[in-house]
């Protein structure tokens, strides 16, 4: 279960990709967080991710954890973006079979779990691919 | 800081435990190392556990085992940073009798798993990896894991069949552990056509689910030496070190930063370095695990691990050998048991008293034990002074 | 002052399944079927989309047309009978990722295949008024046929988004006209998964009196004939009916074809005639005049009449093109894939 406050509270994040550039050394921080994780400074600006990337490595999850299963199989991959941040996300709607490092993608949005049969549907980014 | 001594080793049989409940297997472990030690008291006891709530539903368990021992109100610990509980429970008795704050204590791990279904396992390991931007996204601690080999093999080359001589050399020396959960040797071909979990990791790379516990009892070295009820092991190194708990957040997705941090610190303290250590109990949840851990040991060059074991280099009986004990690939892999069980692995070994698989004239042994993906790795090296 | 489109998207599923996979399954007749539905193949939603998400890809293609702040758009209303909470909103979702909130008025609609039109209704209603300076409408469908029925040859899933406003249009709104009855032809009760029907009832007293109505309602009130129209677009639950009811009312097949998507979109229901005016609008020329009119079950028709003006030009190429989402890659699954991806396999409660 994930709830309804801690889903709520990163839905910025989830839905529109607001990510946090630091003030002092421009290191975007993706979720936004309180220091900044290369030069510790507090001072942040609001920013968007870039919606295209390359996946950079991925697996295809055969075995699922609870709420998932469903769904199996599926891609899991670390995203490098356009803009030089990295995010892990699914990669659907390609062929699991060619997937390969450095193939593009880019961002949609999709329903990414539920609370069981009559909780909270949860929904933020996952890649397509981007031809 | 004092000088420190393992004086005494427990641990059961590993496996799928069904009759026997979280307390009950730990408390044969803890008795055996008391016992083991020759004392009729600890000062504290430290646990080592990742998920009591979500494997068995229970927590508090510093209270509850420490109860469970009946040495009165004793303070009980319990520690927790994921797979690696266990090493960082008995790092935290290392630091308690060290210090001076205890004299004699007792540091053990236990994980009770197969209470849980494997959705209900895969999840509560999961939870390990950052749970709003890694574990919302469905992955698990396999696929984790696959995400580094997939760099790792397209980065270096590393085969596919690599991997599988990980696995394979871990169950040949498991073959040789009496208190092992997988007992039987596997061929390479058995490994790579063995059922995919998270591509490229198949079932047979990845360690099993299991129920088990392990604990050793610390003391000062003087009093080790007093008692001489065996070989006196000495702790030479204790180190600790973290990563970013999230993969996305890794400068490098093929290196553990915080096993090579760890490591390069313990080497100082215990003024060895790895051409020096007689053997390794290293973190192998999966086969790219070892591959990667020798590397940042220093036992192979970066981007080397892949030929560790496939060359024979960490076989038993090659120049430094990895996982004697059959690693946690054949032994099993009760995540908060596993750092104590590699304790007293190396303590048994630096004894003299591991029979079929014995590592001879074992004088220097290093234990590695990680959480996540690595977020957390403690190091700790130890001395066999030999019997006196 | 001119009301109409400030920008339109569309957002169409990649997965299809064919009429042959689903027929050989229960053993139907699959090219009577083919013939007498004028349907090849239907686009399939994955488990991962739902109405929502169907609604925010189309909407995120109709702002990057019309080039506007999501924050000045005043109002969201989605129309479909597939959203995915019986109680709770699909706008606030939407209207969240797309970053309009929270200065918005939203409201979900639902009434069968109509539902995206009234939205586009209202929306443009709102502009009209100058109660906002841009409303969003979406008509959006994951739309499930009982096994076997004739319906799940169809029933499939696409959105199509509109930004109603008074400045930045490419298409202005000419007039609008709504016919209404009560005719029970389709209908789904509360807890119920799957819609029913009434069989042929479904044909001339519902679908084809509304749509026929509606449109000649239309043509009377704003004085126009089919010869004034270089486009026509009729809801589509088949292939056969829309181009039958152009026929009877005098559009050649020529004017109907481009946004006649259903042979192989399939019927999106509250998406079908708003996808196929997002096709048109992607070809048509400045200076066009199209006639839309949708037909939702229960039943009802709104007709609009769009007149493209010269930006559309600028626009089209903002986004994807609704006829190149439904021919570029698509991926063909078999039934038993369907069956998994639509929920329609008994599986143990979590
Ligand atoms: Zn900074």
């Amino acid at each position: 279960m994930i709830g309804t406050a801690r889903y709520w509270r990163e839905i910025p994040q989830r839905y529109r990709y607001e990510a946090a550039r630091c003030t002092a050394c421009a290191h975007v921080a993706f979720p936004p967080r309180t220091l900044c994780a290369k030069c510790r400074g507090r001072a942040f600006e609001p920013c968007t991710l870039a919606g295209e990337g390359v996946v950079e490595t991925f697996t295809v999850i055969r075995v699922a954890p609870a709420g998932y299963a469903d769904e199996a199989p599926y891609a899991v991959g670390l995203i490098r973006l356009t803009d030089g941040v990295r995010l892990m996300a699914q990669v659907v709607d390609c062929d699991l079979a060619r997937l390969a490092i450095g193939d593009r993608v880019r961002v949609e949005f999709r329903r990414i779990r539920q609370d069981g049969e009559s909780g909270i549907l949860c929904y933020g980014y996952k890649f397509v691919p981007a031809t | 800081m004092r000088e420190v001594a393992v004086i005494g080793v427990g641990m059961n049989r590993w496996g799928e435990l069904w009759e026997k409940s979280h307390r009950a297997i730990w408390t044969e472990a803890a008795l055996e190392a008391v016992e083991d030690a020759g004392v009729d008291r600890v000062d504290a006891v430290y646990v080592g556990c990742m998920s009591g709530g979500l494997f068995v539903g229970q927590e508090h368990l510093g209270a509850m085992l420490a109860g469970e021992l009946a040495m009165g109100p004793i303070p009980g610990v319990r520690v927790e940073s994921a797979c690696a509980s266990g090493g960082l429970a008995f790092r935290q008795a290392y630091i308690a009798v060290a210090s001076g704050a205890h004299d004699v204590v007792l540091a053990s791990g236990v994980e009770k798993m197969t209470d849980v279904d494997g959705a209900a396992a895969t999840y509560a390991l999961s939870t390990a990896a950052d749970q709003e931007y890694e574990g919302y996204h469905g992955v698990t601690f396999p696929g984790l894991y696959a995400m580094m080999a997939r760099v790792h093999m397209h980065r270096y080359g590393t085969t596919r069949r690599q991997l599988a001589d990980v696995a394979v050399k871990n169950h040949a020396h498991g073959t040789m552990n009496p208190l092992a959960q997988y007992r039987d040797p596997v061929t390479p071909e058995q490994v790579m056509e063995s059922v995919l979990v998270a591509d490229p990791l198949r079932v047979l790379d990845c360690s099993p689910i299991t129920d088990g516990a392990a604990a050793v009892v610390l003391a000062p070295v003087e009093l080790a030496r007093r008692l001489a009820r065996a070989p006196v092991v000495r702790v030479a190194a204790s180190a600790h070190a973290t990563d970013t708990i999230a993969l996305a957040d890794r400068e490098d997705l093929a290196w553990l930063g915080s096993t090579a941090r760890a490591a390069e610190q313990a080497y100082a303290q215990a003024g060895v370095g790895p051409s020096q250590l007689s053997f390794a109990e290293v973190h192998d949840c999966f086969t790219i695990a070892e591959v990667m851990v020798v590397e940042a040991l220093g036992l192979a060059d970066r981007g080397k691990g892949g030929e560790a074991a496939s060359s024979g280099y960490t076989r038993l009986g090659g120049r430094v050998p990895v996982n004697a004990s059959g690693g946690l690939k054949s032994k099993g892999h009760p995540v908060g048991a596993t750092g104590v069980a590699q304790v007293r692995e190396a303590v048994v070994q630096l004894r003299g008293q591991a029979g079929e698989r014995q590592v001879r004239g074992a004088r220097w042994g290093l234990t590695q034990n990680m959480g996540g993906t690595g977020a957390s790795s403690v190091v700790h090296i130890f001395q066999g002074e030999g019997r006196r | 002052m001119d009301v109409g489109i400030a920008g339109y998207g569309a957002y169409v599923p990649r997965h299809r399944i064919k009429v042959e996979e689903i027929a050989k399954v229960w053993g139907a007749d699959a090219p009577a079927y083919k013939k007498g539905l004028m349907l090849r193949e239907k686009s399939v939603p994955t488990p991962d989309q739902d109405t929502i998400t169907l609604s925010v890809e189309a909407a995120r293609h109709a702002v990057r047309r019309a080039g506007v702040e999501p924050r000045r758009i005043g109002a969201i209303y989605i129309g479909s009978e597939s959203h995915p909470y019986a109680v709770k909103p699909s706008g606030t979702v939407v209207a969240e990722a797309l970053g309009m909130t929270p200065e918005v008025h939203c409201a979900d609609f639902e009434f069968a295949c109509k539902a995206g039109s009234e939205g586009m209704f209202v929306a443009l209603s709102l502009a009209r008024a100058e109660e906002m300076d841009y409303a969003l409408a979406i008509g959006a469908d994951t739309s499930q046929g009982a096994p076997g029925d004739a319906l799940e040859y169809s029933a499939s899933a696409g959105a199509a988004a509109f930004i109603m406003g008074r400045d930045r249009l490419v298409a202005v709104c000419e007039a609008t006209y709504s016919f209404m009855t009560d005719t029970p032809d389709f209908w789904r009760r509360e807890h119920q998964f799957y819609p029913r029907h009434a069989g042929r009832f479904t044909g001339e007293p519902a679908y084809f009196r509304h749509t026929a109505a509606c449109a000649r309602g239309l043509m009377e009130k704003s004085g126009t004939r089919p010869d004034d129209f270089r486009w026509a677009v009729f809801h589509q639950p088949n292939g056969k009916f829309p181009m039958r009811v152009a026929q009877e009312l005098g559009f050649p097949r020529a004017k109907v074809e481009e946004g006649w998507l259903c042979p192989t979109l399939g019927n999106t229901y509250s998406g079908a005639s708003p996808l196929g005016l997002t096709a048109v609008l992607d070809v048509a020329a400045p200076g066009d005049r199209i006639l839309m009119v949708s037909y939702g079950s229960g039943s009802g028709s709104d007709g609009f009449i769009w007149r493209v003006t010269p930006r559309i030009e600028e626009v089209r190429d903002l986004a994807p093109r609704t006829r190149a989402q439904l021919e570029d890659h698509p991926v063909y699954i078999d039934y038993g894939t369907y069956a998994k991806f639509r929920g329609k396999i008994r599986k143990p409660c979590e």
